[in-house]
């Protein structure tokens, strides 16, 4: 595992005055893997980030790229580069300069150099934009460019701070493809923050939620949202039900006022526990068939679903969503299947971070 | 618009303090002496050998204080914009502070620490070292041009540097660069409106001024500035004083234009 990893985070830490902003991060990244640090703002994400660029100094811990410890090296001497999430290209140069910047710095000659940052415009779709002046490209060709600038170094790890946050929802969708197609054809480690939970589900091959200062998950995608380990991670990733409920045994768990049969096993008996259960997970059938009763508050068009917010008479409001729509004000009858019950053990130090 | 009446004020000022003023320098450069009669004569000896020389010698030492004031200026201006919040404000003020005092209090000042028997000379004296003739020199007048033009360099520098985008430093440094190269690369070309505005608002009272020459310089002491006082306040010839302002006019358009020529980004740094 070890030898496999490029970069090794060991107990960073980061304080700002007296506001801990990094609480002992631990995490390993593989060769090549497209990782995504996934929080709300404030969560430590950027400065983590910032930490591996070499922007900042740890308070303590180490940053391990290769093995070698990095954490005191300044950024120019390091073997990552970084897209900037305001793009950050230099106004006094033009397109072809702005990306040949790291390569005339390394001396590279002319003719090499020349070929590398076409293949560059070419890989990012801009070919024939050199001449350019960077103000008068769009923020899409702007952010490209800060890509290829970047990409040209070869770099083995390629660091992006929230790189389409200023762009408009059509051109995200179409840069994230993007980007995974960029990744997959330069094979390079590819770390990525964002805020936004569904551009990490659809582009990244491990997802790092955090929250806090501290790693709440690590995870695939599918084992992020199918899996949350805690309640954090189940509210933050997707949308979902979040109710306190108790562990009466192995496969047994009561929750609203019932029990519920569940597939967990060996939590524990008779134990304070919190149940996810997400709202694309949730069967609506008629009220004398429910496992629950409830009345429809709520109803909103989404397009592809309904999205329904149904009151129980133990007073708690689910959320969910169907196909076929039942008006507000009727009764609904509700079922959820063993298997889309997640039971998570509560503890103190997750409510903390919450 | 109806409001449009609000701008005749600014019409009617600059009627009566620009056009006005400029006309009259202009018709009194054309004409003979007490007549209307329009002649080239005064163009002409304005532009005799003796009067371009000292032309020459205000223009060189003008260019001479303005480098002086950019390879001073510049690093304090960087100092400046780099330092934290808390000394920023303190260090802006001690910049600017000398310019609330009168400008001939202050040039007087350098008269007192630069007399044979001034305070420089005194603190010599104890190391034995004989009197040194300071004051009426080149190096007296370039002091003061520099000493009360140098706010004019180190403000328009600093408010470009204010206004660069940080995360473009950060930039230059993961692409590689380490800080002199980002410097040479990315912060001074950046930073060069504000250069082109700081030499012009130092060059500018520099070639014209008389007042720095006339006290550190002596009496004797001619820049273009205390020939054309001189024409107007001593031997009364405007009509020759008026010749000589639109020599030197000329000379400032054309030095403008030389400028404005490099410094494409048009007046970024001017409007501070």
């Amino acid at each position: 595992m070890q030898d496999q990893c490029i970069i090794n985070l060991v107990n960073l830490t980061k304080q700002f005055e007296d506001h801990t902003v990094l609480d002992k991060i631990n995490l390993s990244i593989r060769r090549n893997e497209f990782l995504t640090l996934l929080g709300p703002s404030g969560c430590g994400k950027t400065t983590t980030l910032r930490i591996i660029a070499g922007f900042e100094q740890a308070t303590s811990g180490k940053v391990l790229f290769d093995g070698e410890d990095i954490s005191k090296m300044p950024p120019y001497k390091r073997r990552v580069n970084t897209v900037f999430q305001k793009h950050a290209l230099f106004p006094h140069m033009n397109v072809f300069e702005n990306i040949a910047f790291g390569l005339t710095i390394k001396k590279t000659p002319k003719d090499e150099m020349r070929r590398r940052v076409e293949e560059m415009l070419k890989l990012v779709n801009l070919e024939g934009f050199g001449e350019r002046a960077v103000e008068s490209l769009s923020g899409g060709q702007q952010q490209r460019v800060a890509i290829a600038r970047a990409l040209v170094n070869e770099p083995e790890v390629l660091l992006l701070d929230e790189p389409l946050s200023a762009l408009d929802l059509k051109l995200r969708k179409g840069m994230q493809v993007e980007l995974k197609r960029i990744q997959q054809r330069v094979g390079s480690t590819f770390i990525y923050v964002t805020h936004d939970q569904e551009e990490a589900l659809t582009m990244s091959d491990t997802i790092v939620v955090m929250n806090g200062g501290r790693i709440q998950q690590i995870g695939r995608p599918e084992d992020i949202y199918n899996e949350p380990k805690n309640p954090f991670v189940a509210d933050f990733i997707g949308e979902s039900n979040i109710l306190p409920g108790r562990m009466v045994r192995d496969e047994l768990v009561e929750f609203a006022g019932r029990e519920f049969v569940c597939v967990d096993r060996g939590i524990g008996e008779d134990l304070p526990v919190d149940i996810v259960v997400r709202p694309e997970d949730i069967v609506l059938v008629s009220p004398e068939q429910g496992m629950l009763t409830g009345v429809v508050r709520e109803v909103t068009f989404k397009g592809v679903h309904y999205e329904m917010v149904i009151d129980t008479a133990d007073g708690f409001s689910w959320l969910a969503q169907s196909t076929a729509m039942t008006p507000a004000g009727q009764e609904v009858g509700i079922n959820i299947g063993p298997n889309e019950i997640h039971v998570m053990l509560r503890s103190d130090d997750v409510r903390g971070a919450v | 618009m109806e409001r449009r009446w609000l701008v005749y004020p600014y019409h009617i000022w600059m009627l009566l303090f620009t056009v006005v003023p400029l006309a009259l320098i202009f018709y009194f450069a054309f004409t003979v002496k007490g007549t209307y009669a329009f002649t080239l004569e005064n163009i002409q000896q304005a532009a005799s050998p003796v009067y371009l020389k000292v032309l020459w010698h205000s223009v060189w030492l003008a260019a001479v204080s303005t480098f002086a004031c950019f390879i001073i200026g510049y690093p304090m201006a960087m100092i400046l914009a780099t330092c934290r919040v808390k000394y920023r404000n303190m260090l802006v003020v001690i910049t600017i502070i000398p310019m609330w005092m009168n400008f001939l209090l202050r040039t007087y000042a350098w008269m007192t620490l630069l007399e044979k028997k001034g305070l420089i000379n005194t603190v010599l004296s104890f190391f034995n070292i004989a009197p040194l003739q300071l004051l009426y020199t080149d190096g007296a007048v370039l002091l003061g041009m520099v000493y009360n033009f140098l706010p004019f360099m180190i403000l328009p520098i600093y408010s470009v540097l204010m206004k660069m985008d940080r995360s473009l430093l950060e930039a230059a440094g993961d692409l590689g660069a380490d800080a002199w190269t980002s410097f040479r690369r990315v912060t001074f070309p950046l930073s060069l409106p504000g250069v082109y505005a700081g030499m012009l608002m130092v060059f500018m009272p520099a070639v014209t001024t008389f007042v720095i020459s006339r006290l550190l310089g002596g009496g004797q002491y001619m820049l273009i500035g205390n020939v054309i006082e001189q024409q107007f306040l001593a031997i009364g010839d405007w009509n020759f004083g008026s010749a000589l302002s639109v020599l030197m006019m000329i000379l400032i358009i054309i030095s403008m234009g030389l400028l404005s020529r490099y410094n494409k980004n048009g007046n970024g740094g001017m409007l501070l």
